[in-house]
């Protein structure tokens, strides 16, 4: 037998005029985060493939005519970085104006910071008797664990991924539609329940605005009673069949209201199935 | 007994061209999986109620069975059943004629239909809705009208040339109009494209009209010279006139010869990037161990351009024998042609032309008696102008949506199917030819030293004799605008479109401008795909931009932010400087400060030019002030 | 001899036996779905076309009940066209010869015959499996629930000793397991011949280990499994029973006469966090709290990850921990344990089991897990088992050996009283007998329905959807037909997740494997009659 073992070699590239050595294979991303560099993210995420569709994270590279996404390209040898520059700062700000101009991002809590950092401005595309166009759609209630609401849905790819080929391979849902009129969709926009939809929930755990949220969260919302900050989070294991994915259990006013798992675990990489994700309630005695 | 079985795909096939129509993926599948196709759409798959009506089943069977496919799950026996991922992807890129027979059949895409072409390519019903809904010429919902569709196109020239006249008296005669983006055919605006339903063909009914190139028969035509000369429905007078010379030329020089060759003529691509095509075809070549493709980008969508399609149909040889020399050249054995599919005319010639070659042997096993094998396909795009950016191509002919991929990685290496891939449009092709048969130092005579060669103008619009031209490189504007009749309408020029939607506006000013890379660059403006539309000083140019703006709202592929939101939001701070007759400084840098993110972060070369018209509009003073009428 | 889930994503081939992972072990099923994305080959070996084998390249849809004629016909054709690994099977295996001799008589065409697969197939099979640099066969109830089962299981590990797919990162044997702490329960002793780390209580040396440690004399005598247990209730011999988070009065296949045993009994004390069928039934009912949401603790998951569960939330009214409920047991039985906590529990155990020594409390608070064998602390554990078989000097062990195994059909043969087969298994969205996934409202849940293929319900004159009466030789049950063309003629399928609906369990076969005291869940012969009443004499 051939010994395979792949010997990791580095590269060292510079941001922001500081050397910043990574594996080969790593994203300009990933060297951001070695260096400690704060970057914008909202299509990205550790447990699925780049899609780079946001450009919210974009960097200026020296010898590239335009920006490039730090979230999907290499690293290589030598690469001069800049994450601060005007051109970097107004794509970055366009981009989350872009955003706010066209959907709610009122739940989208990671992007708040970066709208103030950049002092982004959704409001200034309208004007009096010239409406920007927005989306905006009823939420889709169709059964009891998740709600859609498209209103919030910023385009990340992210429930499409994770219900194709990142994750759960069921494909419920894909991208229809061009342009703006674009929307994540079931085939003839079916419903969940009459969809290929197995409610895994991998779709809401990726969801980075609440376009996608569990039922449970979406009704305490409603009522006002959502409240993040006397939640308790903790990490237990599955109780349904022998493959031991970890839960993370949110847990208010001592009940459980939110099931999620952590991306960084080699079993569950984030993702679960519908007992782990749901089938938590008899707990409660329900 | 599989054995009979697992060929049924290509048995179903004529000889010779079954190497690449199911993909061969065998060895090198896994490694090409990886980087290669965006996705993996393998799935247990879930079909609702609706079921297809026996027309629909019909043109899918049909479309299918004549390409040799059978469905991805197989039952051998009740208790043996074949499928896997394997004969899943060597499917997945007939779902685009999949869907053209069902639009065709029943004049819409119905959930029956999608079901059926979801089980026999074992595609989800997600994913082909999503692709579906991508295209123009698709429909998801039921017609509200019976028979055919009359797309009439609404951009420049066949805006400036009064469309609507033409939509009222289709409308009068009781057709469907639908009212889209450019339909190639600028030359003789107002366009028209009949889309046919219930198992009718599309048509131009402007192809019934004689052809005529205004330069026919003239000395100097170097890539147009066998137009109006010898007949394009006939391979024997292509090889009367000189046809497949260059091929058999470049099996006696062998690949290495042409590619030294290509690059020293100094040719680049013509579909407006002009990257150098010589580095191009030699990074496929040097690429080893896995399937490499040809591929014809035919999906010329630029508005104001209708060049290659004029090449197809009145020279389809010459497309398909310099594929064959690209194929030769860069080692790879597959051709693809990717045609836009509002030209019906180019496909059937095209695919004529090749039913003859392979009868001849000059396509298929040691083509033209080269030693290398070569054979072409074609594939129908279904209305997407960002169809002709290269990855979107490849995504659209692969079976996905047709969204452009983040580069790097390029074509080069991870190209259609994620495998090595030289893309290039006809008239590129084109040039090659001559480069093989009078040798770079010849080709170089003409052209400037910069930009060797001649090129494809499509002029249109206020032009005394809109057409297609061939001139050297080097001609100037003013030149060439005599050439084709000098301006037309009122005789004041007001302006020139250059390079399309995606191009410039240049004033009357910019008549001396020597049309080549180096000098349009400098001046700030583009050849494009060979773009020169002219204005009168009568035309609306607000509208004009106003719809410019328009078309790329629509064409926007939706993917990346600064383009999908950006393209909007342009559109409608330009409705709203319409209306209001005047632009404020604060809107005006508001659309400088849009056209800057969509040129620094867009992925693809929509976003990077979908602000350039509108602000050299603007700075030529062409808008935000009453039209001076 | 399982590995962990993510060697799977590198394997080559797989062979998913007897498994529907798909919905049984869904997210086990993500890194089945790598490995096919990486290129693997799959072949699914399951009766019905299951949504895991709409995955494969290819189904092999055998008969109920025919996995060892399958198995002994692949092993005589690896061997015959010479494609088993000698050197391998010289130095690391034994009997070899007396296998070879054995399957000889299972060609192809008897297997194709035995199984209703076609010989291509199996030949096709064999071969990719024994040509594959890298191969896995992965396998749950479907290869266990029969009355043969440690035949089942040792036929396929005949199938890695022959080719050496066994002891490799990439290629191994994988059972995946039903219950979230199945592994564990083992691993901590609850089996009737093991004390925690699978060490024997018969062996002399072992139990006075565990004698010094608890300062007390212990039995060196095997107990029962399950199923012996009911037996010895049968038998009179067993009088008092103790269940702790187990619902036999539901789950026990011919359940009814399980109930009656239950119900014969002196004593019955259930300690539970449901008020299940089984405490109904009790003398007494402990209330527990939930282990993996109101406990400390750890349990162990298929690959061998001991992980660690924590409570998120009080137990409910009286429920009170496993064990402090068992430690006042023990107070009360005149034996003082004090209050010990879940960490110095694991460390006693971990002191006494050699394979858990490295585990330290705080390595499994800080990693995401450890697979056994972990010797010490700063062992990082084993990701695979059995890599001394690649060993020149074996490390110590002997020869791993072929086994003899004949195929034998169901002990319940179909009759012309009883002419279909039936079979079992789980749907996603549930859970064994319903207890806990019955609480939250899936969307996808059908309920009970027997599947029938589309032809047979033609031929009995039954509709979708219609209301049958199913009936084997043990009682009889209404159940809901749904019409499946992913199952082939004869055989019919059903859930088991809801007893209270439908009481499948009355009619699966209480056969079971004297070995593993499992009993045949997967094989029972029913027929199906239409309910409604005779038309009236005109």
């Amino acid at each position: 037998m051939t010994d395979t073992t792949i010997t990791e070699t580095a590269v060292t590239i510079t941001i922001d005029g500081q050397p910043v050595e990574v594996a080969e294979g790593s994203t300009i991303h990933a060297a951001c985060v070695e260096a400690g560099i704060d970057t914008p993210t909202l299509c990205w995420a550790e447990n699925l493939t780049p899609v780079n569709v946001c450009r919210v994270c974009v960097v200026e590279l020296e010898g590239s005519r335009a920006l490039v996404p730090s979230c999907s390209r290499p690293a290589e040898e030598g690469m001069v970085v800049q994450t601060d520059t005007p051109r970097v700062r107004h794509s970055r700000r366009m981009v989350l104006e872009f955003l706010g101009s066209g959907v709610d991002l009122s739940q989208a809590d990671d992007l708040h910071h970066w709208i103030k950092a950049y002092g982004a401005d959704p409001d200034r595309y309208g004007t009096d008797g010239h409406p920007v166009e927005r989306v905006e759609e009823p939420v889709k209630v169709q059964d009891e664990l998740y709600i859609r609401d498209y209103s919030k849905c910023v385009l990340c790819y992210k429930c499409v991924e994770a219900c194709g080929d990142d994750a759960q391979h069921t494909f419920a849902i894909a991208v229809a539609g061009r342009g703006f009129d674009a929307r994540i969709s079931t085939e003839f926009d079916v419903t969940l329940p009459d969809s290929a939809c197995v409610y895994c929930g991998n779709c809401v755990g990726v969801c980075p605005t609440g376009a996608l949220q569990f039922k449970t969260e979406y009704d305490l919302r409603e009522v006002g009673e959502w409240r993040p900050d006397d939640q308790t989070v903790t990490r237990t294991v599955c109780s349904y069949c022998g493959v031991g994915c970890n839960l993370d259990l949110h847990v208010q006013d001592e009940r459980i209201v939110k099931v999620t798992s952590p991306a960084d675990h080699s079993v569950t990489s984030g993702h679960l199935c519908i007992k782990g994700r749901f089938g938590w309630q008899y707990v409660h005695g329900e | 007994m599989a054995a009979e079985g697992a060929e049924n795909g290509a048995d179903g096939c004529q000889s010779g061209c079954v190497s690449f129509v199911l993909r061969g993926l065998a060895a090198e599948d896994a490694e090409s999986g990886v980087d290669g196709c965006q996705f993996d759409d393998m799935t247990d798959i879930y079909l609702g109620a609706d079921r297809a009506t026996e027309p629909e089943v019909a043109a899918v069977d049909a479309a299918l069975g004549a390409r040799g496919v059978d469905p991805v799950v197989r039952p051998e026996t009740e208790r043996l059943y074949t499928s896997g991922r394997s004969r899943r992807r060597e499917r997945r890129h007939f779902l685009l004629p999949a869907l053209h027979a069902l639009q065709n059949a029943a004049g819409w895409i119905s959930p029956g239909g999608i079901n059926y072409v979801a089980e026999v390519l074992d595609v989800p019903p997600a994913e082909a809705f999503g692709v579906a809904t991508f295209y123009d010429l698709f429909r998801t919902e039921p017609p509200d009208h019976e028979g055919d569709t009359f797309h009439v196109c609404v951009d420049a020239a066949c805006q400036i040339a009064g469309y609507d006249d033409l939509a009222a008296s289709v409308r009068a005669s009781g057709g469907h109009v639908h009212l889209g983006p450019c339909l190639g055919q600028c030359e003789r605006a107002p366009a028209l494209f009949v889309q046919g339903s219930g198992g009718r063909r599309d048509y131009v009914p402007a192809d019934d009209e004689p052809f005529e190139l205004p330069q026919a028969g003239e000395e100097s035509l170097r890539l147009l010279r066998r137009i109006g000369v010898a007949d394009p429905s006939s391979l024997e007078s292509y090889l009367a006139h000189g046809g497949y010379q260059a091929l058999r030329r470049a099996g006696e020089m062998g690949a290495e010869a042409v590619l030294e060759a290509v690059a020293a003529s100094g040719l680049s691509g013509r579909g407006g990037a002009a990257f150098p095509t010589g580095i191009k075809w030699r990074a496929v070549a040097a690429e080893t161990g896995r399937p490499k493709h040809v591929v014809a980008n035919c999906d010329e969508s630029e508005p104001g351009t209708f060049k290659d399609r004029i090449v197809m149909e009145q020279d389809p040889f010459a497309v398909i024998e310099t594929m064959a020399i690209a194929g030769l050249a860069t080692g790879a054995a597959n051709g693809w042609i990717y045609i836009r599919g509002e030209y019906p005319l180019a496909t059937a010639r095209l695919q004529d032309a090749i039913d003859a070659a392979r009868a001849a042997g000059l396509l298929g096993p040691d083509a033209a008696g080269t030693g290398h094998d070569f054979d072409i396909a074609i594939w129908r795009g279904a209305g997407a102008y960002i169809c002709g950016e290269e990855t979107a191509l490849f995504n659209s002919l692969e079976g996905f949506r047709g969204e452009p991929r983040n580069k790097p990685p390029f074509p080069t290496t991870h190209g259609l199917f994620g495998e090595p891939t030289a893309i290039n449009n006809p008239e590129t092709l084109l040039n090659v030819g001559d480069i093989i048969l009078e040798g770079p130092d010849a080709y170089r005579s003409r052209g400037t030293e910069r930009s060797p060669g001649t090129k494809l103008l499509c002029l249109s619009g206020k032009v005394g004799r809109p057409g297609l031209y061939e001139v050297p490189f080097g001609t100037s504007l003013g030149d060439l605008l005599d050439l084709a009749g000098g301006v037309a309408g009122n005789g004041e020029l007001q302006a020139v479109l250059m390079g399309g939607a995606a191009g410039s506006f240049v004033g009357p000013d910019s008549l001396s401008l020597p049309l080549t890379l180096e000098d349009t660059r400098a001046a700030g403006t583009t050849l494009g795909s060979g773009v020169v539309m002219a204005f009168d000083t009568s035309d609306d140019m607000t509208a004009v931009v106003v719809r410019i703006a328009e078309f790329f709202r629509n064409e926007s592929c939706g993917q990346c932010v600064p383009c999908r939101v950006g393209a909007v939001r342009q559109h409608e701070t330009l409705v709203q400087m319409q209306r209001r007759g005047s632009l404020s400084p604060a809107r005006r840098t508001l659309i400088d400060e849009m056209a800057e993110v969509m040129v620094d972060a867009s992925i693809c070369g929509l976003g990077h030019t979908a602000a350039s018209a509108v602000r050299s509009a603007l700075d030529l003073g062409l808008i935000a002030s009453a039209p001076s009428r | 001899m399982f590995g962990a889930d993510t060697e799977v994503e590198q394997a080559d081939v797989i062979l998913l036996w007897g498994s529907n992972a798909r919905e049984a072990h869904p997210i086990f099923f993500h890194h089945v779905l790598e490995g096919l994305a990486n290129g693997a080959r799959m072949y699914a070996i399951d009766p019905r076309r299951t949504s895991s084998a709409k995955f494969a390249d290819r189904w092999l849809g055998l008969s109920v009940g025919t996995d060892i004629a399958l198995a002994n016909a692949m092993g005589r054709e690896i061997i015959a066209a010479g494609l088993h690994n000698p050197d391998f099977i010289a130095r690391s295996t034994q009997g070899f010869e007396a296998y070879a001799a054995h399957v000889e008589s299972y060609t192809l065409g008897w297997a194709a015959e035995q199984t209703g697969v076609p010989a291509e197939a199996i030949r096709d099979m064999a071969h990719a499996y024994a040509t594959a640099p890298k191969a896995q066969i992965l396998w749950t109830l479907g290869i266990t629930e029969h009355h043969n089962a440690v035949d089942n299981v040792v036929s396929l590990c005949n199938l890695a000793l022959l080719t050496g797919h066994v002891g490799r990162w990439g290629s191994g044997l994988c059972p995946l397991r039903g219950q979230n702490n199945v592994q564990g329960g083992g691993d901590m002793g609850a089996i009737p011949n093991k004390f925690p780390g699978f060490q024997d209580v018969a062996d002399d040396e072992v139990r006075a280990k565990f004698e010094a440690a608890y300062g007390t004399e212990l039995n060196g005598v095997p107990g029962k499994h399950l199923t012996l247990m009911f037996e010895a209730m049968e038998a009179g011999e067993l009088r008092a029973c103790y269940v702790i988070g187990e619902n036999p009065a539901d789950s026990e296949a011919d359940v009814e006469h399980a109930r009656k045993l239950l119900a014969g009994l002196d004593i019955l004390v259930v300690q539970d966090i449901f008020m299940t069928r089984t405490a109904e039934m009790a003398d007494v009912v402990l209330p527990a709290s939930v282990a993996w949401a109101e406990s400390e603790g750890t349990v162990t998951s298929s690959e061998r990850r001991v992980q660690r569960v924590r409570p998120a939330v009080p137990p409910p009214g009286q429920a009170r921990h496993d064990i402090d409920i068992i430690g006042e047991m023990a107070r009360r039985l005149g034996v003082d344990w004090g209050h010990p906590s879940s960490r110095e529990l694991w460390d006693e155990m971990r002191s006494m089991s050699p394979m858990h020594a490295g585990m330290s409390w705080e390595r499994l608070e800080a990693s995401g897990g450890l697979q056994w064998p972990c010797g010490s602390e700063d062992d990082p554990g084993s990701e695979f088992l059995h890599g001394w078989l690649w060993a020149d000097d074996l490390e110590g062990h002997d020869p791993a050996p072929f086994s003899i195994t004949h195929h034998a059909p169901p002990k319940e043969e179909l009759s012309d009283e009883f002419p279909l087969r039936l079979t079992t298994g789980r749907a996603l969205d549930s859970y064994n007998t319903g207890v806990q996934s019955g609480g939250y409202a899936s969307p996808i849940r059908y309920g009970d329905a027997i599947d029938v293929n589309p032809a047979d319900a033609a031929e009995l004159g039954v509709a979708d959807g219609e209301r049958v009466l199913v009936s084997s030789p043990r009682g009889s049950v209404e159940m809901d037909v749904r019409l499946q063309p992913d199952i082939p003629t004869g055989l019919t399928f059903t859930t088991f997740h809801f007893p209270e609906l439908v009481d499948a369990n009355v009619l699966t076969n209480d056969e079971w494997d004297p070995r593993s005291g499992t009993a045949e869940f997967k094989a029972a012969a029913i027929r199906i009659s239409k309910l409604e009443p005779e038309p009236a004499p005109a």
